[in-house]
Parts: C-alpha cells; sequence; structure tokens
C-alpha cells in the first residue's frame, strides 16, 4: 500500500517537474524549433538528464518502469508546449515499446535495454520508404545476412530526427526472396550506418521534427534483428502504442489551443461584463468538441493498458481491435484540425498573427499534419474492408 | 479432412503469388502475399461452403495465418 502511494507521488513529481520543463524551457524556443526546423536539442539534453528516455524501461533494467498511461500523460503534457518535442519524445517512447514487450528472450536486447537508461539512447523509425509509401506492412529492401552479421540498405524518405538519433528501428523483408509482407525490424546503430540524405524537411508543421529523408546503408551483428516477425511487433505494440502517444500528444496541442481561445474570452468578459461575450458560445462548442477528443484517448488507453495487465495477447489480434484503434487516429486527428481552426475564430486577428503571443500559427500548421501521417485515407480503406471482419464489433 | 476444400478457396480467393498447393500447412499465409481484402473474401467464402459464422473471437490474423489455423478453427465452430 505505501510502496503505490510513494509510486504515485513520484509520479506526481515527475510530472510537476516536466511541466516546469514545459514552462521553463520548452515553450519559450518552441517558435525557434518551429520557424528553423531545428531539433529542440535543450529540451532533449534536460530529459537525458532526468532520465526520460528511459521511462518505459522496466524498473527491473534500471528504467522507470512507468505505464503506457503515464508515458501518454508526458505527451499529452509535452504536447500543450511544443507539439514537434512532444512527437519525438512520443516516437521515441513507441521504439522503446517494441523492443520492451517483443525482445524479452534476447540477452542482446535485455543489455541494449540497460545501456539505453545509463547512455539515454534515442531511437528513431524508418518504416516509410520509397515506391512503397505508408504501408507499414510492406517493404522493398530486405536485410541480407552472412554469418554472424547482416546488411541492411534501404530509401526511406522520411526519418524523424534520423541525423540525432543514436539507433533507428529498420523494417525490412526477411531475406532477398520473401514477399513484402515476411518482414523484420533491425536495430541499426547510426554511428555504424550511412545516412546519404535525398529529401529536407521544410514543412508547413512538426518542423522541429526534422522528418528528412535518407539513403540508409547499414550493417552489423545479427542479434540487432528483432526475435519475432514485424507483424506481431506491429499488431501487439507498434500500432495501439503510436495511436495512444500520437493521441495523447494531438489532445495537449489542442488543449493549448482552447487555453489560449479561452484566455481571450475571459478578457473579453472583463472588458464588458453587462452582456457575455458572443466567443464564449463558440468557446463551449470547442470544449464539447475537446471533451470528446479526451474520451476517445481515454478509452483506448483504459482497455490497451487492461489488455497489457491481463496479457490478453490473442486480443490484440482481433480484427476489431485494430479497427478501435484505427478508430481513435481517425477521430483525434480530424478533431485535432476542428478545435484549432475553431479556437482561431475565438481568438481572432491575434491569433491569426504569427508574432502575437497568442499566435495559434504554429498549432494549426501542426494540427495538419495528424491526418497525415499514415495517412487517414489509407487506414479508412483498411477499415473499410475490416469492417466486413467483424460481427458483435467487440 | 477440411484441407482441400479450405486449398479450394484459397486458390480461388487468396491470390497468392504462387500455387497454393505448393504450400504447407503451417506456412505463413500473410508471408507468402495474402493480404487484408483476400482475408474477406476468404472468411465470406468458408463461411459459405461450411455454413459457419466466425466469432470475433475468431475474426483475427493469427486464423487466417495459415491452412492449418483454418482447418481447426472450421474444426471447431463445426463442433459447438
Ligand atoms: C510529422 C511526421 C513524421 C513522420 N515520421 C516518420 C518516421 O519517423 N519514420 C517513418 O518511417 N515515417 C514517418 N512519417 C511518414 C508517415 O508516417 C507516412 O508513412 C508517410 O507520410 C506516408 O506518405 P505519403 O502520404 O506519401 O504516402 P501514402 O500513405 O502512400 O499516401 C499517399 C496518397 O495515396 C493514398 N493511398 C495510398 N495507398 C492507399 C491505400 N491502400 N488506401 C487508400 N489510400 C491510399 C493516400 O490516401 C494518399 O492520398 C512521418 C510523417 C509525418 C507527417
Amino acid at each position: 500500500m505505501n510502496t503505490s502511494i510513494n509510486a504515485e507521488q513520484e509520479f506526481d513529481m515527475l510530472l510537476a517537474h516536466v511541466q516546469q520543463l514545459g514552462r521553463d524551457l520548452i515553450r519559450p524556443i518552441a517558435i525557434d524549433v518551429d520557424r528553423d526546423a531545428r531539433f529542440p536539442k535543450e529540451a532533449f539534453d534536460a530529459f537525458k538528464s532526468c532520465k526520460l528516455l528511459s521511462v518505459y524501461v522496466p524498473k527491473a533494467m534500471g528504467g522507470m518502469g512507468l505505464s503506457i498511461t503515464q508515458v501518454c500523460k508526458l505527451c499529452e503534457i509535452l504536447g500543450g508546449y511544443c507539439a514537434s518535442t512532444a512527437m519525438i519524445f512520443a516516437m521515441h517512447q513507441i521504439q522503446v515499446a517494441c523492443i520492451v514487450h517483443h525482445c524479452e528472450g534476447s540477452d542482446f536486447f535485455q543489455n541494449f535495454l540497460r545501456d539505453l537508461v545509463r547512455e539515454q539512447y534515442l531511437l528513431a523509425s524508418a518504416t516509410t520508404e520509397l515506391g512503397v509509401g505508408g504501408d507499414l506492412r510492406s517493404s522493398q529492401c530486405a536485410v541480407q545476412v552472412t554469418g554472424d552479421s547482416f546488411m541492411l540498405e534501404k530509401q526511406a524518405p522520411v526519418i524523424s530526427y534520423g541525423a540525432q538519433a543514436d539507433f533507428i528501428l529498420v523494417t525490412c523483408r526477411k531475406n532477398s526472396d520473401a514477399m513484402p509482407s515476411d518482414q523484420l525490424q533491425v536495430l541499426v546503430d547510426r554511428r555504424a550506418a550511412k545516412l546519404d540524405p535525398i529529401s529536407t524537411w521544410d514543412t508547413l508543421g512538426f518542423r522541429g521534427t526534422c522528418s528528412s529523408g535518407f539513403h540508409l546503408q547499414s550493417s552489423g551483428h545479427v542479434q540487432q534483428i528483432q526475435p519475432v516477425p514485424f507483424a506481431d511487433i506491429l499488431a501487439r505494440t507498434m500500432h495501439p502504442v503510436s495511436h495512444l502517444v500520437w493521441g495523447s500528444l494531438w489532445l495537449g496541442l489542442a488543449q493549448d489551443a482552447v487555453a489560449i481561445a479561452r484566455g481571450t474570452v475571459r478578457a473579453a468578459a472583463r472588458k464588458n461584463p453587462a452582456t457575455p461575450p458572443i466567443s464564449a458560445l463558440r468557446l463551449t462548442e470547442v470544449d464539447e468538441q475537446l471533451y470528446n477528443m479526451r474520451a476517445n484517448v481515454q478509452m483506448t488507453l483504459n482497455d490497451y493498458q487492461q489488455k497489457l495487465l491481463t496479457n490478453d495477447s490473442e486480443a490484440f489480434e482481433q480484427f476489431s481491435y485494430a479497427l478501435g484503434v484505427n478508430n481513435l487516429k481517425l477521430c483525434s486527428s480530424e478533431l485535432l484540425v476542428e478545435i484549432v481552426s475553431k479556437t482561431m475564430m475565438i481568438v481572432g486577428i491575434m491569433g491569426y498573427k504569427n508574432d502575437s503571443p497568442i499566435s495559434l500559427g504554429r498549432h494549426l500548421r501542426d494540427a495538419y499534419g495528424a491526418a497525415l501521417m499514415v495517412n487517414n485515407d489509407r487506414i479508412r480503406n483498411h477499415n473499410s474492408t475490416m469492417q466486413i471482419m467483424v460481427r458483435d464489433g467487440r | 479432412m477440411y484441407a482441400s476444400t479450405i486449398r479450394d478457396i484459397l486458390t480461388k480467393h487468396a491470390r497468392l503469388p504462387h500455387d497454393v498447393n505448393t504450400l504447407t500447412l503451417t506456412d505463413d499465409l500473410y508471408d507468402n502475399g495474402l493480404t487484408s481484402l483476400s482475408t474477406v473474401n476468404i472468411m465470406l467464402a468458408i463461411e459459405d461452403a461450411f455454413d459457419i459464422e466466425f466469432p470475433d473471437t475468431k475474426l483475427n490474423r493469427k486464423t487466417f495465418s495459415s491452412i492449418e489455423s483454418l482447418v481447426e478453427t472450421v474444426t471447431e465452430l463445426l463442433n459447438r
């Protein structure tokens, strides 16, 4: 009993610390990070010094052993200060979860997690491939194994913080004879890889994620190949965790826009106490949508956490489960754009200005990225197929 | 005993790049090119052929991942 209270207090202290980092460090540099499309190095130096990159590594391996619910809370808080910083943090945690959940039997990966705790390695991901696009379950490149070593080459048009990461998890075919869907995931050491730039990252939003493209050429030891098929990693971990951490940081971003709007409504009410401002009605509408967005994330999160606790691995394989996770992504990415657009109406010209202290420009530009990172139409297409593969939807 | 019916259904609906009869009972169908769209058609064809309905607990990737698991599932549903 006592220990659980302590764990709770510890987490509350961590949240308070992250809030403080958000106020004092992350928000002040967010404008720079966005304008210059640069990596938020100061934020990640601070994260590393308080071991935030190993929050999801189990305590037995030296990590903080936070639950996915707690990791999502951190993403949500960060999303309120700088969505790029939050996105990098979230994407890193997805990769950590893929190793934590699927590499228990591998001494190499167990040691890697211990090293990650000590060195606070930053992990990136290269699933997208030139000529394949956003179809995660399809690869053209193949890992080539000779004896104890492997070679892997991939044309990756989007690798977030690829140049800053210490390791990159790369999806590929099992061998050069394998079908595109017969995939593995390989942990590539960036120092042992050659990354030749093939595309830039001058985008509308999420500019600080520095997601430019590379021709990646790498080699290493076969132990760096994750010991289970990528299909399993995707179904049980990468797919649900991605949409949960993304949904959480988008929630933080939407919440911040609503908070800015609320500030202007309050100011208007103060100025003219006799009549409530019209914008209060708009605010209440947008708050309803925020409520829905939060409920979406919360419901899917509770469900995932419950399945993890009961070790219900078969449930993750059900088409109805994948459909639900996709619904979370579709709903929250589209609510995000609606919410932020409506807050612009409430805040008015001061939100439209780039150089205003209550500018919503970055919020709006970031918001539009959510539907594209794994294109919503691709997801809807997939969902429409799965609708026929579901009986009761539960 | 249901394997040959299932092989026939796969031949017709799975749209794999190679002959279904060259696959063993345990070969992974997804690794051999099965797509989610073909999975739907296989499910519908199996439901019709055996006059069964897959419950949600069987509507997962594992069920459709090999001829063996399809045979097991059909057997289980027919014996209910
Ligand atoms: C901020 C951000 C960060 C990212 N970081 C990474 C990263 O770190 N690593 C990484 O690997 N990738 C990353 N991505 C890439 C991302 O996840 C997608 O894979 C990629 O953006 C897909 O690009 P696309 O739109 O060209 O391709 P597609 O998904 O191929 O879509 C292109 C168009 O084709 C349509 N389309 C194609 N196929 C289908 C289909 N089967 N059904 C329906 N419609 C279809 C889509 O609707 C869309 O209009 C990132 C993207 C963003 C926005």
